[in-house]
């Protein structure tokens, strides 16, 4: 999960990283009321910054530099509602301005490759890290963390000079990527980026910006992260397939696509994408993975989600029986025809599966003698998926 | 021979005794695997049933091993003893751990691996999150389906466990030496790399199935070894082509972000280097079977 700017450095703060003091607005009104509390406590100039998960929000008219409340309220009129990236912006952060001397880089991230973590420091800030790599690369420094020793005071400094931070700015700059790195242990960050961290005109280290992403699979043990969802941007169907534990990801074709396990249903979307080309540019409506063990209450809840998608003008079901063997899933399909209809669904339109595997010629037997109307058993995934298409195409 | 699991492999089950150790357990002795104990600390002494036989619960991995000359251990432990339970195996200095566990935390794997470096490598992990290994015919440690292929001389290492089976159930006429499920997570105890160079030093595997997904450069990395060290054909096969940045598809490894990671980017680096690529996973199948059948 990725944070918002705002979340980051609450968080940040959290862990005595110095960042500029700042409050989250959702109207005009409320950054001029926020701009006014900075103005009675003596600090005038605010930046008004958009709150979008994505980068590059200078350059697209986001962040913007306010000289009194008015001002402020005026700019931040300007930003609520922009569209950054395809991301449209619901608040915007109004944050004191800092009085900037220099402008480096800092991360803390995981290395996939190395299989480490990773920080990279520059003394090269504010703008893309990439960018800064490509033409400078004697300017970033990567540093391997050991995942047993960490990162002490000793190590941070070590990092800050291999960036070459500035003397003056050594002693703050390792103090924070000594704390950076605490909340990247204990909060399960996979990274947490400071772009630009900055030496204030009067030699003080500070996060201005905060980029962090926390692993989903530690939600186990970190409980609060849960408040630090976005539940108000999620798709609702989405989230109502979250709430049923289903692993679902709205895309913006018109074929359901349910299977099991991430890399077939992967691989189905794939397939059904290719085959829809011959089909005036048919694509996938949705990722849903239903697991190893298709049980027919999930697979109902499967397709009650997918069903859910006006969008989608047919539905691929495209099961390998492993562990569960097909007849199960045929059973499953069959059940789960049965309980939408008693939740009062109407499965009206064409399901094509696919049945694989352990078993799969009694699951097909089972899914032939029911005789469900929409449903059309195809023996390939190649096949099935252009049925899908060519069925999606068809329909109104 | 085959690649790490043989019929001479001793496994043992670490969790055996949860829901998912019984069931697997006793899968894995209906495959012919030699399952010869479990671990479970809270359940040393203890016995448990299963497919007719009497499974001793051990203390430790250490302890198993000393008692039963186990050299494979298999962990279906939940995401948040994962961490521990591997070390164990680590310092137990099993020859291969494979951790079958979905969800586990990438900070826990993440010091799970140094811990393994700073232990000299000594143990071989697979995963976590993957479906085990295959050996058809020989032994079956994991969660693969045993009976939807059969031996021959195929190598296949994948990232996913249902295109594996897939890939099996196509080309089960042909059959294959061992099958490699090395798990969809961002930091895996055992690359695609590995898996090559094993397949590429065993006598009994002639050709290679590597089956990527988005996320991450093992596979662009993969191709850079295959250039250098591999002389046995291999076909490859990537999935997520249509899958939108930034989205994760399911798998905690399976994310583009950037232009990194792409399935297009990993398609072009392993055909730049000879390796054929089919766009599904049936035409994939096909093009081993052409290998297969020259």
């Amino acid at each position: 999960m990725d944070l918002f700017e705002h979340q980051a450095k609450e968080l940040f703060a959290e862990y005595g990283v110095p960042v500029p003091a700042g409050k989250i607005a959702t109207t005009p009104e409320e950054a001029r009321a926020i701009a006014e509390e900075f103005a009675a406590a003596g600090t005038s100039r605010v930046v008004v910054k958009a709150q979008v998960k994505t980068g590059g929000r200078g350059k697209a008219g986001g962040v913007k530099l306010a000289d009194s409340p008015a001002d402020a309220e005026e700019k931040a009129r300007q930003i609520l509602g922009m569209d950054i990236k395809g991301h449209t912006v619901h608040k915007v952060l109004v944050e004191e301005a800092s009085a900037i001397a220099s402008e480096f880089y800092f991360s803390f991230l995981l290395d996939r490759a190395n299989r480490t973590f990773l920080s990279i420091c520059s003394v090269e800030g504010g703008m893309e890290i990439e960018e800064v790599a490509a033409t400078k690369p004697e300017a970033v420094a990567q540093v391997p963390i050991n995942a047993l020793t960490g990162v002490d005071r000793a190590k941070a400094r070590e990092i800050a000079t291999a960036g070459r931070l500035p003397a003056e700015a050594l002693d703050g700059a390792a103090e924070l990527i000594e704390r950076l790195w605490a909340a990247f242990v204990d909060e399960d960050a996979t990274l947490v980026e400071v772009n630009p961290l900055i030496l204030t005109a009067d030699g003080q280290v500070k996060a201005l910006d905060g980029k962090v992403t926390l692993d989903g699979n530690a939600a186990f043990r970190q409980p609060e992260h849960e408040a630090l969802e976005d539940a108000a941007s999620a798709d609702p169907l989405e989230a109502k397939a979250k709430a049923k534990d289903l692993n679902y990801v709205k895309l913006d074709g018109s074929v359901g696509i349910i299977g099991n396990g991430a890399g077939l249903v992967m691989s189905t979307l794939d397939v059904v994408a290719y085959a829809g080309e011959r089909y005036g540019g048919q694509k996938p409506a949705n990722f849903l993975d239903i697991g190893g063990g298709a049980s027919a209450e999930v697979m109902a809840n499967g397709m009650e989600i997918v069903l859910g998608d006006p969008s989608v003008k047919s539905v691929f079901i495209n099961v390998f029986g492993g562990i569960t063997s097909g007849d199960a899933v045929a059973n499953g399909i069959v059940q789960a025809v049965k309980l939408l209809g008693d939740r009062g669904e109407t499965v009206d339109r064409p399901i094509v599966v696919r049945l694989d595997g352990n078993n799969a010629e009694e699951g097909r037997r089972i899914l032939n003698e029911a005789a469900i109307s929409v449903i059309e058993q195809v023996e390939t995934m190649d096949e099935a998926a252009r049925r899908a298409a060519e069925l999606a195409s068809q329909g109104v | 021979m085959a690649v790490w699991l043989t019929e001479d492999s001793k496994v043992i089950v670490q969790g055996m005794t949860g829901s998912e150790g019984t069931k697997h357990t006793a899968r894995m002795l209906r495959a012919g695997t030699n399952v010869v104990g479990g671990v479970n600390a809270r359940k040393a002494g203890q016995t448990v049933r299963s497919e007719g036989r009497d499974l001793p619960v051990f203390g430790s991995v250490a302890e198993a091993m000393a008692q039963t000359g186990a050299d494979v251990s298999v962990a279906f432990v939940p995401p948040r003893f994962s961490k521990d339970a591997v070390i164990e195996a680590i310092d137990a200095e099993i020859g291969l751990c494979i951790v079958i566990t979905e969800g586990i935390p990438v900070h826990d794997s993440t010091v799970v691996w140094a811990h393994a470096v700073a232990k000299g490598n000594k143990t071989r992990i697979i995963g976590p999150n993957c479906p085990g290994v295959a050996s058809p015919g020989k032994s079956n440690a994991g969660i693969i389906p045993a009976d939807i292929t059969s031996p021959g001389r195929i190598g296949l290492v994948s990232k996913s466990g249902t295109l594996t089976y897939q890939m099996m159930y196509e080309l089960r006429d042909i059959g294959f030496s061992t099958c490699i499920g090395i798990g969809g997570d961002p930091v895996i105890g055992t690359t695609h790399i590995d898996a090559l160079e094993a397949f590429q030093a065993d006598p009994e595997t002639d050709a290679i199935v590597m089956i990527g997904e988005i996320g991450g450069d093992a596979e662009e990395r993969a191709a850079a070894y295959i250039e250098a060290n591999v002389t046995k054909p291999v076909v490859g096969y990537v999935a997520g082509f249509t899958a939108p940045e930034g989205k994760t598809m399911g798998h905690a490894g399976a994310i583009v972000s950037g232009s990194s990671g792409t399935a297009e980017a990993k398609k072009e680096a392993l055909e730049k280097v000879g390796v054929r690529v089919g766009k599904t996973p049936s035409e994939t199948a096909r093009l081993m079977r052409e290998i297969m059948s020259r």
